[in-house]
């Protein structure tokens, strides 16, 4: 079962305990964008076979919404951070690095 | 090849079943075909076998990274129907569903097609509304569906519990036509008359990349080596964004896990298939006499083909109300798929930014029983340019705002 710590409350929650929100660090389309960019934004999602960072919230804990940096081919969680972030910290992006050395992430590609 | 008969079953009786040929030859590939299909489960046989049987083109290698059938096609509940809500969807499942009811003849193998009927039980007033609204939808498409009462229902399934605490059975969506098939059986079936076309069944051949020049792709680059092509069709299932990402284009799809269970085998008590969506569980009983459980996908992408165990708990939990008898039953085996999800829950069978490549890809949680429709749309459209059972599945609907709506209509059991 797959466990990822709350940053808010510092629980080591079970996934019944969450609720998975989708890609995480979107940049919502706005008025004047293209067609293109709006496709983007509603359905062109990030499926790597490998790093993905996604939202969660602690649904049945503090119900706060945070960030985690996951492996979607092992399951392995590289760490979570709080969602006032508009990058992954430089612990998680250690830790994502130590494992896939040319990894980065798209924004700062 | 030889034929599969009565004769070919009575002369190796005689002979001590020493002159059976192997199904499907395993060869090395060429340097260059025609046309290359990533992918060796149902829908990429389907789509060799259609190129071959309907186009005559036979210059054909199916490549597949694991072995023939192992990924969704061998994992899947073996649901077959065609039950949808919107028009182009029953245009191509109940495509399959016609070649489904021939299959066994046509690919001269048995295939083990069961159209012993199916049953989406409405347990909630707005699931009646909705069933209600496609049974109506159904028969303007001129697939035949009915509405059954409660009582009906338990004529039909003696073993369900009509009056559940939380749920009650208020009625269902029947489809006499729909069933089950065997599913190992429809992937090999397919190989064996691919391989008899003279088309290369290429297992433990992973694609490591694709190569293309000028806008228009030339080839891929396997674990066997590079091997050209004129026209490549990915029909990877939950690795088509991995294979997309290869070609330099983007698809809006998500893998997650969907998982599956069956229990010990026990004698004959259901005779139909039964999904239950509002409660999150399906199951038929297969010829051994297991009972055959579908349950939900996971909420997070995920590629490990195992899914989460709360899940188990969850569909068994709901069946457990809606059929008591379950309660008493040993589970044998669970096992987990990657399922391709769109955003509108509909497949994508299209042309894409390269030339050349074809995708065939998002059926998500129900791609077996589309397998016959989806191979054979899908060729017209590789052979072709354009097949009117594909048109409205374009990978460019989603910038249009064109959705075929289905995730509205099937809830979460597809």
């Amino acid at each position: 079962m797959l466990l990822l710590q709350c940053p808010y409350c510092g629980v080591n929650a079970e996934e019944t305990e969450l609720a998975a929100g989708g890609e995480a660090h979107l940049k919502r389309a706005t008025v004047g964008d293209s067609d293109e960019a709006f496709e983007g934004y509603l359905f062109m999602r990030e499926n790597k076979k490998g790093v993905h960072l996604e939202r969660w919230r602690h649904a049945y804990g503090c119900g706060k919404w945070f960030l985690a940096a996951r492996d979607t081919a092992t399951l392995e969680v590289f760490g979570t951070y709080p969602a006032q972030t508009t990058e992954p910290p430089a612990d998680v992006t250690e830790n994502i690095r130590a494992k896939y050395p040319d990894w980065s992430w798209k924004e700062t590609a | 090849m030889r034929r599969y008969s009565v004769f070919a079953v009575a002369r190796e009786g005689l002979r001590y079943h020493t002159g059976w040929e192997r199904a499907w030859r395993s060869p090395q590939p060429k340097k260059k075909y025609d046309v290359i299909i990533v992918g060796a489960g149902g829908h990429g046989l389907a789509t060799a076998y259609y190129l071959g049987k309907n186009y005559g083109i036979t210059n054909v290698a199916i490549i597949e990274k694991g072995w023939l059938g192992g990924g969704n096609t061998g994992r899947n509940t073996t649901i077959i129907r065609s039950n949808y809500l919107q028009d182009p969807s029953a245009a191509i499942y109940d495509k399959a569903l016609k070649l489904y009811e021939n299959l066994s003849q046509d690919l001269n193998y048995n295939v083990m097609f069961s159209p012993r009927g199916l049953i989406m039980l409405a347990q909630t007033h707005h699931e009646v509304r909705g069933y209600q609204r496609t049974v109506m939808a159904n028969q303007l498409q001129g697939v035949a569906t009915e509405w059954v009462t409660p009582e009906q229902l338990k004529k039909l399934v003696p073993i369900i519990n009509i009056h559940g605490p939380r749920y009650p059975v208020m009625g269902g969506l029947y489809q006499k036509r729909g069933g089950t098939a065997r599913h190992d059986a429809v992937a090999w079936g397919y190989a064996r008359a691919c391989s008899d076309m003279g088309m290369d069944v290429i297992q433990q051949c992973e694609v490591k990349g694709v190569r293309t020049e000028g806008g228009k792709v030339v080839g891929v680059s396997t674990t066997k080596g590079d091997i050209d092509c004129d026209k490549l069709g990915m029909v990877v299932a939950g690795h088509t964004s991995v294979l997309a990402e290869m070609a330099g284009f983007r698809l809006p799809i998500e893998s997650v896990a969907l998982q599956a269970l069956v229990s010990e085998p026990i004698k004959p008590c259901m005779d139909v298939v039964v999904m239950a969506n509002t409660v999150h569980g399906y199951m038929s009983q297969s010829d051994k006499g297991e009972m055959v459980i579908g349950g939900g996908t996971d909420s997070f992408n995920n590629y490990t083909q195992r899914g989460s165990f709360h899940h188990i708990e969850e569909t068994v939990r709901a069946l457990v109300e809606t059929f008591p008898m379950v309660s008493r039953l040993k589970m044998l085996r669970q096992w987990g798929g990657i399922v391709d999800m769109t955003g509108d829950r509909s497949p994508i069978l299209s042309k894409t930014p390269v030339e050349g490549i074809f995708v065939n890809c998002g059926w998500g949680t129900g791609g077996f029983k589309a397998i016959p429709g989806s191979g054979w749309a899908m060729a017209e459209l590789m052979a072709k340019g354009h097949s009117p059972l594909t048109q409205e599945f374009d990978m460019f609907r989603f910038r249009e705002g064109k959705f075929i709506d289905e995730s509205v209509a099937a809830g979460v059991a597809h």
